[in-house]
Parts: structure tokens; sequence; C-alpha cells
């Protein structure tokens, strides 16, 4: 029981990063019908970036809390990644607005790919350690002392996700910017005839998701401890796989959809292991009996195979579901 | 002084339609306060020459003067902010907003709250029907409930020149009746209105003049009340007997 409460834990925190991530994809998906794969590279600029104004900070031992160095480093990177979201919109894909759909697809593959590199060069290909200021606590949820724990860290990241999708739903639902916004991904050419500065309502599409994208890259680099410019192509795909699952072009989608994968993920790699423990099969196999006698722990797959578990949903949704748990109801569009 | 321009003034205007040259070079002139409608059977080339007018439309030759000023090719959104609005072919409500968002958005360019607030209490008083489903998506409303949304949206921008693109199409006659109602109300205000239709009648008998358009050129023009009594138009148009 208590691996379970655990693993619900991780996920949930997994899940809210996923979240943020998955907001940028179905924002811009939703707005121009584009998968910007590019996105989880604008995620590991922002993990990057913080870390750089991290490490900067603590070595000149600058007089701050922990928490507020890493807050200093979200507040750069925000507008560092606010900067390449608006780039990448107003050079590569707006040109490419009127074309073949598979035009800007490839540009986003190719996009990505430059900013590997680009942050190759600035960041080494080396993994970089996060500097782990921030002292992980870990908080006991139940009564057995080696239960399962909750940290300040995964609370952090779970309340800073909540507030930002709050936030972000507001300004949605609530505000002229938002209603612009849906009113642009509904009929291009109608919002104009209202007065809408389209391409400006598509170029701050792209700067809020890459904001959002710039705190989970810091949240990413700060749970996982460790910063990669690999780092944003599986966390790309991932978050991009939970805005599927929860119906990419969707909002509220996006928010279950990264929640449901991570904790899809953390349950996986949890139980794996001991599903696929082939000592269960002993009974019927001598030699298996012989090897389980010294290791009971003869498993086909263990916890490595975690990142299985987002493109295994992927599928299951492109086959079964492919318009997503709450994708768009087509009798909405007028 | 000189006399002020025309609000609006087509001078040759070309605007081709996939691949075809659908508008072959007009010449139309809206004057301030005036209600001028183009009519025309289907596939002429009215509503064409609107999205020449408002940017949808590449125009490939001739000018589009807006007061004054020539604004040949420029997006929607420049012309809206100049005062203009229109009401597209098919109504262009937008259908997952709700009726009050699809308002707000009319009022996009305006920052004045209490003067929104008071434009869409005035549409409610004229519409009654949107208030009631204020809060509904307008994709849930009837066609003619849509009509309604689609001329009070226009209107939340307090237009100088409304734009209309075949506003009875695919109306019962008592909704019809109803825009049309709306149509001399509100040019009566001074919205100056340049009508497009295909119901030749009603659009001649509430409009000041007219225009004819037939496979993209300006075949007739004149005063609406003599285009009426036109023996030409009656048998084309009218469904009258030559």
């Amino acid at each position: 029981m208590d691996i379970f409460l655990q693993q619900i834990v991780n996920g949930l925190t997994l899940g809210c990063v996923y979240a943020v991530v998955a907001l940028g994809y179905t924002m811009v998906y939703g707005i121009i019908q584009l998968i910007n794969f590019a996105h989880g590279e604008v995620v590991m600029i922002g993990a990057m970036t913080a870390y750089s104004v991290i490490v900067a900070l603590t070595g000149a031992q600058v007089p701050l809390p922990p928490v507020a160095i890493v807050l200093v480093g979200a507040l750069v990177a925000m507008p560092v990644c606010m900067g390449v979201g608006y780039a990448l919109e107003r050079t590569a894909y707006r040109p490419l607005r009127g074309a073949p759909r598979l035009a800007p697809l490839i540009t986003a593959i190719g996009l990505s790919i430059i900013l590997q590199h680009l942050a190759m060069i600035v960041w080494t290909r080396n993994p970089l350690s996060y500097p782990q200021i921030i002292r992980q606590v870990p908080i006991h949820l139940t009564g057995n002392p080696d239960g399962a724990t909750i940290t300040n860290v995964q609370i952090a990241i779970i309340v800073a996700s909540v507030m930002m999708m709050g936030a972000l739903l507001a300004l949605v639902y609530r505000t002229k910017l938002g209603i612009a916004m849906r009113a642009v991904a509904q009929n291009p050419s109608i919002a104009g005839l209202m007065g809408i500065d389209i391409n400006r309502v598509i170029a701050l599409t792209f700067v809020i998701g890459a904001a959002l994208g710039a705190v989970a890259g810091v949240m990413v680099g700060s749970y996982y401890g460790i910063a990669h410019y690999q780092m944003g192509a599986l966390l790309g795909l991932k978050a991009f796989s939970a805005a599927v699952l929860g119906g990419i072009g969707n909002l509220a989608g996006a928010m279950l959809g990264g929640l449901l994968l991570g904790v899809i993920e953390a349950l996986g790699a949890g139980y794996v292991g001991e599903l696929t423990n082939l000592c269960r099969l002993s009974g019927w196999f001598d030699a298996l009996a012989q090897r389980c006698a010294s290791d009971p722990n003869v498993t086909l797959f263990g916890s490595n195979y975690q990142d299985v578990f987002a493109f295994i949903v992927l599928i299951l949704v492109l086959v079964f579901r492919p318009s997503g748990l709450l994708g768009e109801r087509v009798a909405d569009r007028a | 002084m000189a006399e002020a321009p025309p609000l609006l003034a087509l001078e040759g205007l070309k605007v081709s339609y996939g691949g075809i040259q659908a508008v072959k070079g007009i010449d139309l002139v809206v004057g301030r306060g005036e209600l001028v409608c183009l009519i025309g059977a289907n596939g002429a080339g009215k509503s064409t020459t609107l999205k020449g007018v408002t940017g949808l439309q590449p125009v490939s030759g001739g000018t589009v003067r807006y007061d004054g000023e020539d604004v040949t090719g420029r997006p929607a959104f420049e012309l809206v902010r100049r005062g203009l609005a229109m009401v597209p072919e098919g109504r262009g409500v937008f259908g997952a907003l709700s009726i009050e968002e699809n308002l707000a958005m009319g009022a996009y360019i305006r920052s004045d709250k209490a003067g929104i607030r008071e434009d869409v209490e005035r549409a409610f008083a004229l519409f009654p029907r949107l208030k009631e489903r204020r809060r509904q998506t307008a994709g849930t409303l009837s066609g003619g409930e849509q009509q309604m949304l689609a001329m009070a949206r226009a209107l939340m921008s307090r237009p100088r020149l409304l734009l209309l693109d075949e506003p009875s199409m695919g109306l019962a006659p008592l909704m019809v009746q109803k825009v049309f109602e709306t149509v001399i109300a509100v040019s009566r205000e001074g919205v100056t209105i340049l009508l497009i239709e295909q119901n030749a009648k009603l659009a001649l008998e509430v409009s000041h003049r007219g225009y004819v358009m037939e496979s993209g050129t300006i075949t007739l023009a004149g005063e609406a009340k003599a285009l009426l009594h036109d023996p030409k138009i009656r048998a084309a148009y009218l469904g009258v007997g030559a």
C-alpha cells in the first residue's frame, strides 16, 4: 500500500510538470493547428537558463535564501523562453502559416534540433548537476516511518503548477485577450473582422506557453537535480502525449492528460518489476525454479522501462479514442 | 474647405477568387450616411467585392478608398479600427463562444467599459432573444438568432461604415423582416451602410441608391426607387414579367 501511495505522490508531481508543458502544446495547437515540437526545447532552455543563474548566484554567495535564488532563476528563465517562443513564431512559423501542414511540422522538428545544438554549445554536452540548494525534506504521509512521503519540493511543484494552471484558465476564460484567443482559434478571418490583430494574438499564445514551459523546466531541473541539452526531447514528447491523451487543443484536457500520464508512469515504474517477475512461473519451469532459489527477483522489465508507458498510452489513445478524453465535440463548432 | 470624400469608394476594383477574376474592375461609391445596396444573382461577385474591401481576398487591381485614404489590401483589423464593421456571409458568429463573449469581441477595439455595457444592453433591448441566452454558446442559436447576434456584434464597435453580406440568406420571412427593420433603424442613426443582397426587391425598397452586378461588372446604378421601377431589373431580379 505504501508503494502505491508513494507512486501516486511521485506521479502527481511529475504529472503537474507534464500538464504545464502540455498546455504549451495544446494552446498552440488550438489556435493554429500546429504541433510545436520545439516546445520541449523551450522547456530545456528554461531549465538551463535557471541553472546558470542559480550557479552564478550561489557562486557569488549572494545572501539570498535558497528558495529566492531558485525563484530568481525562474524569473530570468521566463523572459528568455518567452523571447525564444516569440522568435520561433515570428521567424519560422508565421511565414509558413498558409503552407501545407507538413511544412511547419518539419520546421518544428528542425527547430527542435537547432535549439538542442545551440544549447549544447552554450551549456556543453555534459549533464549538468543542478545545485540542490533547496534541501529536500520528506514529510511522512502515514504513521509508518519507512512509508510514503512527500517532500517540500514536491509540494512546491504541485502548488506552483496548480497556481499557473488556474491563472491560465482565468486568462483564457475571463479576460478579453483570452476570448480573443478563442475567437482566433475558431475563425481567424472573422476574428480579424472584430479588429483583432491575429498575428499578435498568435504570438502571445506562443509567448504564454513558453513562459509556462520555462517554469516547468526549472521544476524538472530542481526535482531531478540534473539538466542536459537533450532533456527537452523526451519530456516534450511525453507532454505532447499527455496533450493528445486529454484531447489536443483542449486546456482542461492537457491538465487531465498530464496528471494521468504522470500517475500512469509512476505506477507503471513502481509495479512493472513485480508484475513481470518470472519467479511466479517457477512451478512450471525447473530451470527457473533453480535460478529463483538463489535470486527471487528475476524480472523481465524493471523501472527503467518507465518511459515506455507514456507511449503505450499515446498509442492506445490514438487507436481507441483519437480525439482524446476531453477532445473537442464537433457540434460546438459553428 | 473641400468637400469631404465619400466614406467608401471602389475605383476599378478587381478581385480574383479561386483563379477566376470574379470582380472585373468595378466603381462604387458610398457617401456618408447613405444606405447603398449591391444586388445581383448568386455568383455575380458581390461577396467577393466585399472580401476584397476587407482584405480577406487579395485585390488584383484597382483601389479601395476609405474616408479618402487608399486602404487597398490592408488587413481587416486595421479597417475595423478606423470604423468599418462587417457582418460576413453566413453570419460568422463564434459558435463556441457565448453570446456575451461574441458581443465582447464586437467591442474588441473599444476600452470604454461603461459605454460597452450600455451598448450590450441596447443590443439586448433590440434583440431580447439574445438577452435570454446571453451565457449560452452562439452555436446553439437558430440561424435567425445568429444573424441577430452577428448584426448586434458588428454594431458593438460603433462603426461608421457597416458592410452587410447577404443578411437575409436562409432566414424565415419573419426573420428577414426583422433584419431589414434593423438595417433601416441603424441607417437612421447615421451609420453608413453597404448592403449586399440577393433579395433585390427588399434591398432596393430600403436603400437610397443601388448597384446591380452581373458576372463581375456593374451593369446598372442609380436611385433605388428608379431601379425598383426599371423594367430590366423588374424582369431579371424582381420576378415581374417585362
